[in-house]
């Protein structure tokens, strides 16, 4: 039979065992958050290219920063409690009924809720200050970058490449995709058949590009030059997983000469008359250099003599 | 019914089954249109391609499609799968007989990634009169009826916009049996160089799928009628 003096001591030992817990805890924590921050951090994608690829380097750290404690915590107690708690020979006991405890209870419902709402402060404003984190925000942004000067790039998808519209320089069209860098750049993604996907991965851009739609992603480059990946990432038919191409961040003076020189060239060889007037997005049933009454004319356009051949249902 | 026959039957209806499992995965899943192989001459390789409105295929012979000429034999083959050694130069021949359809994006209009950035274009008429060879950097395909198809190797950033016949010369005259021998067709050559190893797919930009979403779909989507793969052979 327990004796009066039980209860007392029983909460000295639990008290003891919390404390050794979290002194075994504590420095496996520091140790941990040191090493992502420092060790990891540096590595983890998609890089610095980018304003948006930094902020999504620092949400991916941070995240990890808040989870390996919890993590470690948890695996800390398991290995405790197997330690001193399991089963011994002879002891045949229960162990004492346990009828709640308003402090831990408490506790956990106001770290919980402090973690919770605290996430969502952070991930707001994570999605906010970095205009959008780098993902479409569809033809009307919300979060815009103060700068008084953007590049402003038009990336036109389309079964299976895509092409980049600079309307600064004269609205001439390449299939490269050159930045300058040090430049808030704002991308008019869109798509001339089915819906694709601008993923520049390593920029930390993401966004859906669809016909009809205009969809703004920002992001600033930094003054980290190199070569980044460019993919669709929405399954667009036979050769979605080939639809991928090399971009570069250049040093600005380099940029302009490159534009200048492939405008020049466009300028000279004709194709810049040939495209359509700039604009955000494009009806490929519209010639405009023939008018939009002709394009379905029989026989203007060839056989069968539709464009879209009146049989089919989806097309405009 | 005896056991004899019941066992007969079951046996019967599972060889049966199996066959046809089998046909499938042979004819449709492994199946494969051939390779055609070239071999360079002098650090130059020459392939001759022709562009169709229609092909021999017994099951779609509606649907346009590429042939690719046999070095050896001087045969049409029914394929888009051909390989070129490596580090060559490949000389590209194109006969279009294929009628003109107008790009979705006029940008394809342009010759891209070929030696010079030009290609060298004639038009062959119904009675077999040739116009003079250009050389050319842009065929604006909404200018006018100048468009057939493409071909295009976009990770090479080759580009290449193929012209078709005079219209009204086409419209009447257009080639009905495939492999074209006959008929009003455009002759395009041009030329680039292929870097490393490795397999490079091609296709056309045009929409010329009649019939499929955004003209987009059936041959443009279908390895051996308007998209490919080169080999490059180390």
């Amino acid at each position: 039979m327990a004796t009066p003096e039980a209860p007392a001591a029983g909460a000295q030992a639990d008290r003891n065992h919390g404390l050794r817990i979290f002194l075994i805890w504590l420095p496996l924590a520091a140790i941990a958050d040191l090493l992502i921050w420092f060790a990891w951090k540096p590595h983890i994608p998609p890089g610095t290219m980018t304003s948006s690829a930094e902020h999504q380097q620092f949400d991916i750290a941070f995240m990890a920063l808040l989870c390996a404690p919890v993590l470690l915590f948890v695996w800390t107690y398991s290995a405790y409690a197997l330690v001193n708690w399991h089963y011994r020979a002879g002891d045949e006991e229960d162990g004492p009924p346990i009828h709640g405890n308003a402090k831990i209870q408490a506790t956990w419902i106001g770290a919980t809720a402090v973690i919770v709402l605290g996430l969502f402060v952070f991930g707001t404003v994570e999605l906010i200050v970095p205009a959008g984190a780098g993902a479409g925000e569809g033809p009307a942004p919300i979060w815009k970058p103060n700068v008084s000067h953007m590049l402003e790039v038009q990336v036109i998808g389309q079964q299976w490449a895509f092409t980049y519209r600079y309307p600064q320089f004269g609205g001439m069209e390449s299939t490269q995709l050159v930045l300058p860098a040090n430049t808030t750049v704002a991308f008019n993604v869109t798509s001339i058949d089915v819906i694709h996907s601008f993923w520049a991965y390593q920029l930390g851009v993401k966004a859906d590009a669809n016909p009809g739609v205009n969809n703004i992603a920002y992001t600033t480059t930094k003054d980290q030059l190199g070569t980044f990946i460019v993919r669709c990432n929405e399954l667009c038919g036979l050769w979605h997983g080939a639809m991928f191409n090399n971009g570069h961040i250049v040093s600005a003076p380099a940029f302009a000469t490159w534009a200048r020189s492939v405008q020049l060239k466009e300028a000279r060889n004709g194709i810049l008359r040939a495209l359509p007037p700039y604009s955000t997005t494009y009806d490929p049933t519209v010639i405009p250099q023939l008018g939009s009454s002709l394009v379905k004319i029989v026989g203007i356009t060839g056989s069968p003599g539709y464009y879209y051949p009146p049989q089919d249902p989806v097309t405009p | 019914m005896s056991l004899p026959v019941r066992i007969t039957a079951l046996l019967v209806a599972f060889v049966a089954v199996a066959a046809g499992v089998a046909f499938i995965v042979v004819h449709f899943i492994l199946g494969s249109p051939p390779t055609v192989t070239f071999n360079a001459s002098g650090g130059v390789t020459n392939v001759v391609l022709q562009e169709d409105p229609q092909n021999n295929s017994p099951s779609l012979p509606q649907w346009v499609s590429y042939y690719v000429q046999d070095p050896k034999t001087g045969h049409w083959v029914h394929t888009t799968l051909f390989s070129v050694p490596a580090h060559s130069t490949v000389h590209m021949t194109i006969l279009g007989y294929d009628g003109c359809t107008p790009l979705r994006n006029n940008f394809w209009s342009q010759i891209q990634g070929t030696i010079g950035g030009t290609a060298t274009v004639s038009i062959v008429n119904s009675k077999g009169a040739a116009t003079p060879t250009r050389r050319v950097s842009v065929i604006d395909s909404w200018a006018g009826c100048t468009i057939a198809h493409t071909f295009a190797i976009p990770s090479l950033h080759v580009f290449v916009p193929i012209a078709s016949p005079n219209a009204n010369d086409s419209a009447n005259n257009l080639c009905g049996v495939s492999p074209c021998t006959s008929g009003p067709h455009s002759v395009m050559t041009f030329s680039f160089k292929v870097p490393t190893s490795g397999t490079f797919r091609w296709q056309c930009f045009v929409p010329c799928g009649g019939g499929y979403l955004d003209g987009n779909g059936g041959p443009m989507q279908t390895i051996g009628y308007m998209t490919g793969n080169m080999e490059v052979r180390a």
